[in-house]
């Protein structure tokens, strides 16, 4: 199949890029700039209703009773809805279906949805929620992971075979780690923990549904994966796929927060159907929070053997994941807390024993750098420590250990390109680091760390053999080619890549591309925006698929011209004969050209990954056709009487294969970053003691302002992958982790306090300085 | 988005216009530039009826130099205030507190009137109606207990306005109207330690004006901020200092802290300690410690607002002294 084969990374017309590689305008760009681009919240359809969602107040409990009469009686109410409707319970994760619309027997944290109102407007439907009467029984509530562990009683989800409140365990061990401790000259071993953190996406959550009188249902959703929410409604509605069309309008923004299926998608279909009119649902600030999927906190011990060279000789982990109370893509996060650190240095023996338990707050999932990102900061601070211990340069023991390129993993993972020695080089240079590390003044110093990450996985959530991605493009007589795709646009530019590989490949200008897109009804299914797979995907789909239509029409021209049809060349939208220079076609006319040789002019293109994966239960998954590399290097200026962490410069580099447009890819190395400081002491998704959010808002959960923000300086370095579209992997969230560990690795190098535990709060930092204050004295 | 309640707006020309618009509808509320009761409003904190729009009352704007001092009308913006050079120049201290309010564009809007008469803040009250039913309400709202103090009667919700620290350090004398006539208190005496309603000035008194007495101005002055972010973050702690000093020795001083509990506390214990020292000298250096140790007494913060509680109070002492170096630099 077409889509296994390598296009290569060359250029396809022999004579360098014309479109790839250059700092192309977006295609949306203007329509963002002006205000002109829609989103779901700017869809309104005649007679529209609004609805509203009424939540649980209590983290853990039965209901015993529903009453929505009164509601149902309040003016200018056309219809509500109960959980016992939509009894179907899904999930994203196929094997883990564990969510139900609107809660059918309890509800499991403070925000979990009970009941929906569709109404003339807003403000009724808010009314007719409180009009709605629940009876509760209050349960016990699991608060902590730990208490999570060893609580199977009452389980949070009581219909499982399994009477208890672990959601997902994996442990798996290559080559044979405890063997390692006795022969090591060094052994370093740690807890280490990682908070909770959200994506805060500036677009809350909004669905626009309409049923109409042919039983038809349209969804606008502001999803990262229509995909999966076609097949979800499908489940739940008991409806035939090919009656539901699912769109995704512009997003604003997604970093995973958008990539399960929500409440509301099915929610806004169902009160639809049942009033007869479209119903729209936005989500308030406060209840994005409840919604969350957000980045899992981790408790982790980490044990790390070594050499006195340096070499890692076993790496063993232990990780206690609290995923709240649903199971999200928990089952996926808790494989990639262990199997995507095995590179990019070489473990020769790695254990890893990963447990994700349910407790009474908001189900955690995806955020950008999913799973890896927790484990990524524990290992690199560990790094950091062995190479404290063993007196080696920090950015030497990364070299030493460095994993190399066309290799395989200990857990089997098959690495391609690998320019992380380039990112280590890059840094180390921009930075200055020989000249500042260990030498800066006190409160001052700089710090390293190394990660790398998936460009998609083999692993397609649900099992089929079909393509992961697929492209369509229609060739129009006017010189317009439309692209459809799949692809989710949310605002990393996925649309932008794929009319940049149309127009590279066929010769044209990027302008003379329309692209459709993430809309089921029209375009060829791709998985979705996440696990960093859009551009390696369907960037690859797009280009087979332009390549057949340059082949075509190529083939005509050379016909029409009667020249051989290597003497045809497609520059910028003029087809030329190479062997004549006064002979030229617009591209309009090549069209006509070729139209009128093969019929009405289409292609289709996909992409499906090769064979990849460790031969063993959960070896696909994380397994990725190409990964990608950074490195991180951070300045801190501490301020040691109030502790503050003042993050002055970051210089990031990231192989990311082939910028296929270097503005688009430094974005995504810059706002990775920007993403990950800000885990380190501000953002913290924090609950209080009623297992309630502490404060779901923007003035209480921080996000940082450009005056909390270091300086970055993001560099490309380009590996070219075999097998990437044009030799491009992924840049949207390898270079968000070891953002977080450099900045802890700077904080000792200034201070000489090792944090393990974050948020880095000043509070915590004045301890740790004093704790070392102490130790010194008495020695 | 969270929903604004329903309410009707007046829109009166003058101030005796503006205080018997007030009475008309009890419950009535004063909008000055929004950026308090607005989103208290969405939180459905506050439930008027009849809201009384200040913007329209020109009486109440203009900042310019008078007999007594310096006048600063309730409706100036933050934004004018910390830009105004009469201000930068007189009252450096007020200059650097407004500054340091949320961030530009609130500061476009809000009022420094509205900064004085800002609703005090707590993370158990400054939250939506369903966050606040969720766990039973408070006191200071709906409810009859208090999440900060265990079994507490009184609510100790937080004076959080940064200026009102910088204007106790200035003496500032706050002119008031209503249906009676007009009245001037000192802002120390506007204060009473209540976090429901933290002035002994009703609702329904319009502040007119803010004048600062000339005594006081041209000194030094600075405001020291603890907070998460460089902006937008309301005070986790709030310091002013203002410092007369004639001849290399510190004449006068005054401090006052914010956010920490229901009113504005001035710190004149701890001031009174720099008075007669000469800066730099071993008895300065000495003065100003002893001056620290006493306002780390006498500040215990509570966990009423975000963040460590243990940790602001640990930074009371090098906030105090970073206010009072900062006048000398
Ligand atoms: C995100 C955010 C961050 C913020 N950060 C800070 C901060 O860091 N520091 C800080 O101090 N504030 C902060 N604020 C609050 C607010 O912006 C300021 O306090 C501002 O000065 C309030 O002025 P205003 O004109 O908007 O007041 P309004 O909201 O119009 O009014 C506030 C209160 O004062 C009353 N009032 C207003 N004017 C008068 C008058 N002339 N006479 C009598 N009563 C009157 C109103 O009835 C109301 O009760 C923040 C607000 C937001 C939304
Ligand atoms: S201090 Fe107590 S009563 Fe006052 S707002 Fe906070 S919780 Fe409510």
């Amino acid at each position: 199949m077409a889509a296994r084969d390598k296009h290569g990374p060359d250029a396809p017309w022999g004579d360098g890029f014309k479109v790839i590689g250059k700092p192309n305008r977006k295609v949306d760009a203007l329509a963002k700039a002006t205000g002109e681009a829609i989103y779901t919240d700017d869809i309104s359809l005649p007679n529209m209703l609004h609805s509203k969602t009424l939540r649980s107040p209590h983290a853990h409990a039965k209901i015993l009773s529903i009453d929505t009469s009164k509601a149902e009686a309040l003016e200018g109410v056309y219809a509500v809805l109960v959980g016992s409707e939509l009894p179907i319970k899904y999930g994203v994760i196929p094997w883990t279906p564990d969510e139900n619309v609107l809660a059918t027997d309890k509800v499991r944290f403070i925000g979990d949805e009970v009941a929906a109102v569709a109404a003339i407007d807003e403000d009724t439907a808010i009314e007719a929620c409180e009009l709605i009467e629940v009876e509760y029984e209050l349960l016990e509530t699991i608060v902590t992971a730990e208490q999570a562990l060893v609580t199977p009683e009452p389980p949070i989800h009581d219909d499982r075979k399994k009477r208890n409140n672990i959601s997902k365990h994996v442990e798996l061990e290559f080559g044979d780690v405890d063997a390692q401790v006795d022969d090591a000259d060094l052994v370093v071993e740690n807890d280490y923990y990682f908070h909770s953190t959200t994506h805060t996406a500036i677009e809350p959550h909004c669905a626009v549904a309409t049923f109409g009188n042919d039983g038809r249902l349209t969804l606008w959703s502001s999803t990262q994966i229509t995909h999966y929410v076609h097949r979800a409604l499908s489940r739940v509605l008991e409806m035939d796929p090919a009656k539901i069309r699912v769109i995704q309008p512009n997003v604003g923004g997604g970093f995973g927060g958008k990539s399960d299926p929500f409440a509301l998608e099915f929610i806004t279909a169902m009160l639809s159907k049942k009033s007869g009119r479209p119903v729209k649902m936005l989500w308030t600030r406060e209840e994005v929070f409840y919604a969350h999927r957000g980045r899992h906190s981790m408790q982790m011990h980490y044990r790390t053997t070594a050499k006195s060279d340096g070499t890692i000789t076993s790496v063993d982990a232990k990780l206690l994941i609290d995923g709240g109370a649903y199971s999200s893509f928990g089952l996926v996060t808790t494989y990639y807390s262990g199997q995507l650190l095995t590179g990019p240095y070489a473990f020769p023996n790695y254990r890893f024993d990963s447990t994700r338990v349910f407790t009474n707050r908001p189900p955690c999932g995806p955020k950008r750098g999913h799973g890896s990102v927790q484990p990524r900061f524990a290992f690199e601070v560990q790094l950091d420590e062995v190479a404290t211990k063993l007196d080696i340069d920090p950015i030497e023991i990364r070299r030493k250990n460095f994993l190399g390129e066309n290799t395989t993993t200990i857990n089997g993972q098959r690495i391609t390109s690998n320019g992380f020695l380039e990112c280590l080089d890059a840094v180390e240079e921009a930075s200055d680091w020989k000249s500042k590390h260990r030498k800066m003044r006190y409160g001052t110093g700089i710090g390293v760390a190394g990660s790398m990450y998936i460009s998609g996985t083999n692993y397609p959530v649900y099992p089929n053999k079909m393509p992961q991605a697929g492209v369509q493009l229609k060739v129009d007589r006017s010189g317009l080619v439309t692209v459809f795709t799949g692809g989710n646009d949310i605002g990393q530019g996925s649309n932008s890549m794929v009319a940049y590989c149309v127009a590279e490949e066929m010769g044209i200008n990027p302008d003379s591309i329309k692209v459709v897109a993430a809309d089921t009804d029209l375009c060829p299914v791709d998985l979705g925006a996440y696990s960093s797979r859009v551009t390696f995907m369907v960037g690859n789909a797009a280009i087979d698929a332009a390549r057949k239509m340059r082949n075509k029409i190529v083939e005509a021209v050379a016909e029409h011209w009667k020249v051989e049809k290597e003497s045809v060349r497609i520059i910028d939208g003029t087809v030329y004969n190479l062997d004549n220079d006064e002979e030229t076609l617009s591209q309009r006319e090549a069209f006509h050209v070729t139209e009128e040789k093969f019929d009405t002019l289409g292609s289709t293109g996909s992409y499906n990954t090769p064979t990849l994966g460790g031969d063993y239960r959960g070896g696909t998954i994380g397994s990725s056709p190409a990964y990608s590399f950074t490195s991180h290097v951070a300045e801190v200026d501490i301020d040691t009487e109030t502790g503050e962490i003042e993050v002055k410069k970051i210089w990031v580099a990231h192989d990311c294969g082939r910028a296929l447009n270097p503005i688009l890819v430094k974005g995504q190395i810059e706002g990775s970053t920007y993403m990950g400081a800000a885990e380190v002491s501000l953002e913290n998704y924090e609950m209080n003691r009623f297992s309630l959010h502490a404060g779901p808002s923007l003035l209480d959960y921080r996000i940082p302002t450009t005056l909390d923000t270091a300086e970055i300086e993001a560099l490309i370095v380009e590996s070219i992958d075999p097998e990437g579209p044009y030799g491009a992997k992924e840049a949207g969230e390898g270079p968000l982790h070891s953002a977080i560990p450099a900045v802890a690795n700077a904080i000792y190098d200034a201070v000489g306090i090792r944090l393990r535990e974050l948020p880095f709060t000043p509070a915590k930092v004045l301890a740790a300085l004093k704790e070392k204050d102490e130790v010194t004295a008495d020695a | 988005m969270l929903r604004m309640p329903k309410f009707k707006v007046l829109n009166p020309a003058t101030v005796a216009e503006a205080v018997d618009a007030i009475q008309q509808v009890e419950g009535s509320r004063f909008i000055a530039g929004g950026t308090d009761i607005n989103p208290n409003l969405k939180h459905r904190l506050l439930e008027p009826e009849c809201l009384v729009a200040l913007n329209g009352v020109e009486e109440i704007f203009g900042i310019s130099q008078t007999e007594f001092g310096l006048r600063i009308g309730a409706m100036e913006s933050l934004t004018n205030v910390e830009t105004n050079t009469l201000i930068q120049q007189l009252a450096p201290g007020l200059a650097s507190a407004s500054r340091q309010v949320s961030g530009p564009q609130l500061r476009n809007m809000g009022t420094i009137g509205g900064n004085v008469m800002l609703d005090t803040r707590c993370k158990w009250y400054n939250q939506t109606y369903f966050w606040r039913k969720s766990l039973g309400f408070c006191l200071k709202k709906d409810g009859d207990v208090c999440h900060v103090i265990k079994g507490g009667s009184k609510c100790v919700a937080a004076a959080s306005n940064d200026t009102a620290a910088a204007l106790s350090t200035l003496q500032a004398e706050l002119e008031f109207a209503n249906a009676q006539g007009s009245t001037r208190i000192a802002i120390d005496k506007l204060w009473q330690a209540d976090g429901i309603w933290n002035k002994k000035v009703g609702p329904h008194d319009l502040l007119v004006a803010i004048h600062l007495p000339a005594a006081l101005l041209n000194q030094k002055g600075s405001y020291k901020k603890l907070r998460d972010r460089n902006s937008i973050d309301f005070p986790l702690l709030g310091i002013a200092a203002r410092l007369k000093i004639s001849d290399n020795i510190v004449d006068d001083c005054a401090l006052c802290v914010v956010a920490l509990q229901a009113r504005p506390w001035p710190l004149d214990k701890a001031s009174a300690l720099l008075i007669g020292t000469t800066v730099g000298s071993d008895a300065f250096n000495e003065a100003l410690k002893a001056c620290c140790a006493i306002a780390a007494k006498q500040c215990r913060p509570m966990p009423n607002i975000p963040g460590d509680h243990a940790y602001r109070h640990a930074m009371v002492p090098v906030f105090i002294r970073r206010a009072i170096l900062s006048c000398l630099d």
